[in-house]
Parts: structure tokens; sequence; C-alpha cells
């Protein structure tokens, strides 16, 4: 087990180096300069060639490849020529209120998602099975900014239930009252990420509960004499739940994607808003660390689906 | 055949399935039975209805998508009677399956041991150790070697046999009076198919059961059945003992069957093949004996219109009257029984 993790540990080795090149020539590849924009239009571009120099900008492509990953390696990611600060700092300010979203979209995601797709597959062709895969073809076919708008604009500005923006409100003192309000806040940009996010989960959930429920394996508990629930509970269900396990470390990663649009629309400080910020001041240091860290996030996600994998499914288990 | 010790007793089962909207016997009027101490075997090309028969009796069928009439009286039951709760009283406790596809009809993700004490959760109240060494004790009767290794594996650890001989623990494990076994040896090969046909007449032995036995292999037929009873598209042609099917095998069907199998005195010969195909459900003829088509030589006034059975000797009888003048086309002229 530990060896078969260790041996999938060593193979991103290699997938980061090829990730981080592509991550550095594309960004490079990007037209513009961080400069242009930030500084005195009437400035001389004598200046900003200047600044360029002393950057490292001019450098042959391999050369500031080359400086970038030492300073990856001393835990240096360069500094923002936006905020002039360190991007490590950013990060470190931004990454737990990404995380924090995430993870609580797909906590509820799979409280929504599950039993909806057990339950359509019990009820195969039946009227509650068609209501859930009208429901979930619906929230598929509608574009996720789309509903955030929505969402904000109903129960954010008419009904005035949840905060628009924002992780946190300015006059939160105390630990209880800080989480409380961090919560608050996290609660309707998770609440409508779940709600429209369980499409995947409910259809593989219920197409491998079909399959179950006729496969060879259930016959026979059911010539064994095992009541109908108990089948559900011991045969179909974990059975069932294997694609969705494996599923379950690139949906995280899918997450974190997807918080690019949460919290561009919910003006929510993390990652995904500072990386479009980014992007639009050119600003490359951040965004190179960014799109790094995505890109290790979601290697870390698939070797993560492969461990649960091999947890809960004894054919994969390597001893 | 009806005698005191018939404690399965099939009478007048059909068993019809929706296709589009309308149902269609897979089994018509199908009447058996089955004592202690016997091995009925029911025999037929694949799609005559045989399988069917045997999810009929342990009621596996979705009662929304199937029609079953007739009555299936078992030791005083009739099971068609029973609800799904009733029903799970009877299986695995008082009537044990097995099942034709050892690779897939093992839950991957369970122990073997979990996948047979499960049976006993809910039909005894042993302890937990006291099911332990009753899986240990069937694992040995079922002739796994190292009974103890093989509770703790998964099933994608063992080969087809040991996941074979495992079915058969878990269809014994509570001592039923009748196993059905569909087609117990086809995945098996043939090394194999004699072990597992061993063991399933050991353990008829030990617990006087009877079994039913489904198979499409006369040769497995021949070295274990009492009694045979030959299917044709739904229904029963010919049933009778093991030495009346093979020695005088009276309907046409029969006899194709036997003439297409391989023998030591006519490996000269190419084999005989029975033209055509069996009906599908919606071709099935509403009258009219069922197999003519596949015997176009014989006249249509051999038939019956309503095939009936008729005995022909004590517990041996066959379905319509064409077998009297059947003769196979290379044989015309020749004297026939």
């Amino acid at each position: 087990m530990w060896k078969t993790i260790l041996r999938r540990f060593l193979i991103m080795i290699p997938e980061v180096i090829i990730l981080s090149l592509l991550v550095f020539l594309l960004a490079k590849a990007m037209p513009g300069d961080p400069f242009t924009g930030s500084i005195n239009p009437k400035a001389d571009p004598q200046q900003i060639k200047h600044l360029m120099r002393i950057n490292g900008l001019y450098d042959p492509w391999y050369q500031q490849y080359w400086n970038w990953v030492v300073h990856l390696f001393h835990g240096n990611l360069g500094n923002s020529y936006q905020y002039q600060e360190p991007v490590t700092r950013l990060i470190e300010g931004r990454a737990g209120n990404t995380l924090w979203l995430a993870l609580f979209t797909m906590i509820l995601t799979y409280i929504f998602a599950l039993p909806m797709g057990v339950f359509a597959g019990r009820h195969e062709g039946k009227l509650p099975d068609t209501i859930i895969r009208v429901y979930t073809y619906v929230t598929y076919c509608i574009p996720f900014f789309v509903i955030l708008v929505i969402g904000i604009w109903i129960f954010g500005y008419v009904l005035g239930w949840f905060p628009t923006t924002g992780s946190i409100s300015s006059d939160a003192t105390g630990w209880l009252h800080t989480v409380g309000s961090r919560f608050y806040h996290i609660l309707l940009p998770g609440l409508l990420g779940a709600l429209f996010g369980t499409v995947n989960i409910v259809q593989y959930l219920r197409s491998e509960v079909i399959d179950a429920k006729h496969s060879d394996y259930v016959r026979t508990a059911r010539s064994k004499g095992v009541p109908n629930r108990d089948i559900y509970l011991h045969h179909i269900f974990r059975n069932s739940l294997l694609p969705i396990a494996a599923f379950a470390g690139y949906s995280i990663t899918g997450l974190l994607n997807g918080s690019i649009f949460t919290e561009t629309v919910f003006s929510y400080p993390g990652m995904g808003l500072l990386f479009v910020n980014s992007i639009s001041y050119r600003d490359y240091t951040v965004i190179t660390a960014l799109v790094l860290i995505y890109g290790i996030l979601n290697l870390l996600g698939t070797l993560l689906s492969d461990i649960i994998l091999s947890i809960v499914d004894p054919r994969i288990r390597i001893e | 055949m009806k005698t005191a010790s018939n404690f399965l007793d099939i009478k007048d089962v059909s068993t019809a399935f929706k296709i589009n909207g309308h149902y269609y016997d897979a089994i018509s009027h199908i009447n058996l039975q089955v004592q202690h101490d016997e091995i009925l075997a029911i025999v037929g090309e694949s799609g005559c209805g045989k399988s069917t028969l045997a999810t009929t009796i342990m009621g596996l069928h979705d009662p929304a998508e199937t029609k079953i009439s007739g009555s299936v009286d078992f030791e005083g039951t009739d099971l068609l009677g029973l609800d799904e709760d009733g029903y799970n009283q009877f299986r695995g406790a008082k009537i044990g399956m097995i099942f034709q596809d050892p690779l897939s009809a093992l839950n991957p993700l369970k122990r073997i041991e979990d996948q047979i004490s499960e049976v006993m959760d809910y039909h005894t109240s042993l302890s937990k150790s006291a099911k332990h060494d009753r899986v240990i004790e069937l694992l040995n009767e079922v002739g796994i070697v190292n009974p103890e290794r093989t509770a703790h594996q998964y099933p994608h650890e063992l080969s087809g046999g040991m996941r074979q001989r495992v079915i058969i623990a878990i269809a014994i494990a509570c001592k039923p009076d009748l196993i059905i076994a569909d087609e117990p040896t086809t995945a098996l090969d043939v090394t194999i198919q004699a072990q597992i046909l061993d063991v399933l007449r050991d353990i008829q032995h030990e617990n006087h059961a009877g079994i039913i036995l489904i198979t499409h292999d006369l040769g497995v037929v021949a070295e274990t059945a009492d009694r045979v009873a030959v299917m044709y598209a739904g229904q029963i042609v010919e049933q009778g003992t093991a030495e009346q099917i093979f020695n005088s095998p009276k309907h046409p069907y029969t006899r194709s069957l036997l003439r297409s199998m391989p023998q030591r005195d006519n490996e000269n010969d190419d084999l005989y093949v029975i033209q055509g195909n069996v009906p599908s459900l919606q071709k099935m003829p509403s009258k009219g004996d069922r197999f003519a088509p596949r015997i176009p030589w014989v006249p249509a006034s051999a038939h019956e219109e309503h095939p009936e059975m008729h005995e022909v000797a004590p517990g041996h009888e066959v379905r319509c009257t064409c077998y009297k003048d059947f003769e196979f086309p290379d044989e015309k002229g020749s004297v026939m029984a």
C-alpha cells in the first residue's frame, strides 16, 4: 500500500517539472508587460525598458526559467508586480479562504448528491427518478456564473439573507464571531455550488446503482434471503460508490477551478479572485505561482483518487 | 410420479415476461415433482426456459416485469403466494441456489467468509465464532484445500473453480432441502466440472436434499441425474428416469439432442445438427408442436393440435404423438421403436 503511494508520488516528479515548464512558457507568451498599465502614461519608454531589464525580463527564457526554479526551491515565488508584496504572502492569505469554501461546497454536494443518486437508481423510470434526472440536467445546462449572479440578486440583494461580498464582516471580533461570520459568508456560494454541481455524482451513481441492481452478485444475495433494504446497504451501495470514490480526488480540484467563478462573482478574497486579477494586470509572478499550485493540486487530486480507490476496492490493492 | 416423498410439486407454472408492453410466456404450464435424495436434471438448448424455471421457483423475478401463474408447493407452502419477506424465509434457508457464472456471482468487495456467513446471519442465530467454524467446515466440505486462507480472500484472488465451490458453500450453508443448480459447471473446464459434480453428489447424500440440476450438457446429465426433464421452447417435452431418457428416448427433440452428442462409437460420422433455432418469445406458436418447424420432414398430421403429455411407461411421459412415427431422414425405412 505505502509502496504504491510512494511510487505514484515519484511519478509525479517529472509531471511537476513538465508542468512548471509549460506554465512558465505560457505565462511568458502572454502579450503585454507588467509595467505599462501601472506607470504614469507619460513616463519615458526608456524607463519601462530599464525596469524590464533590472527585473530580468530581457534575459533568455531558459535563464529566466532557471532563476525562477532556483527561487522556487528557496520558497520564494517572487514579488507581485501589482501588489508589491511577496507572492507567498499573497497566497497565504487567500489559500485558506479558497480551501474552506471548496471543502464546504464539496461536503454539501455529496450530502445532496449521494441520496439523490441512490434514490433515482432504486426507483429507476418512476416519478422520483424523472424529477431528479430533470433537475440535474437543468442545473447542468445553466452556466454556473449565471446561477451565481441570479443567486446573489435573489438571496443577497432582494431578500437580503446573505452577504454578497467578502469572506468575513469587517467588525467580526472574538473567535466565535469570526468563525460564524466566515461560515455565513460561504453559506450562499457553497449552497449554490452544491445544488448546481450534483449532476456528475447523481448521474454516475444512478447508473451504477441500476447496474448493480441487475448484477449477478445481487441475485446471489437475494437467493440467500437477504431483505431488500440490506441488499442496498451491504451490496449495491458500496459497489456503486466505487466510481464516485475514484471521482472524489478529481472533484476537489474541479471545485478549486470552479472557485474562480464563485470568488469573482462574490468578490470573495481567495486564490480564484487573485488569479483573475493577476491575469488582467499581467502579474506574471502571481499567475505562474497560482497555475503551478493549481496544477500540483490537480496532480495531488488524482493521487488522492488512486489512494481512495485502492482503499475501497480490494481488486486494486497492491500488497 | 406423485408419491408421498414429493416435497417440491410444481403445478401448471407459467412465467411471462413483459416486452414492449405485452406479456410473452417464457415457460408455460410446467408440471414437475422433486423428491428427497434425487437429482432431477432439466435439459434443453439455450433459450428453452430452464433458467426462467429456476428463478421462478426462487422468486427472483421483478414482479413489475413478469406475470407468474400456477403453484409451487414446497413442503406444504405455495411459494408463489408469498411476499418478499415470506420468500426470504425460504431462500437461503430451505432452498439454496447455485449460479451459472462464478466470476460475477460473488460480490467483488466482500471477503469470502463474509459472503458465506451472510446466509447464516439471516437464517440462524449462531454466534460469530460458530459462524466462522461453520464457514471453515463448509469450505472443507466443498473441497477447498486451505479454508482459513480462502475465507479471508476476496473473489478476485480465487480461480473460477474455487469461486464455484464458494458459491456451492453459500448454497448449502443452511443445509437446504432443495438445491437448484443452474448450469453449475458450464463456465468451468472439464476436470473441474467432474470435481464440482462430485461435491454436489456428496452433499446430496449427506443432507438428503433434492437437487434440480439445470444444464445443456448431456454428459453431465448422464453422469449425475436420477431423473431427467427435457425442455423445449418453454415446455417440458419429455420426462422420465435417466435410464428411460438415455436408453429409450421418445420425443424427436430428445432424440435429436442425444444424436447431436459426440459418442465414442460414431466418431467417424458428422455430428447431427438440429435445424433452425428455438423460437423467440414473441414468435412462439400458439398451437401445434413447437418443435415441428425443426423436423420439417414429419407430416403435419403426425402432430397433435394441442400436444399433451402421454405416459409411455411408468414415470416416462412424452409430449405430442409425433414420436410414434418419427425417424431421422437418413434412417428412413429402418424400423423404429
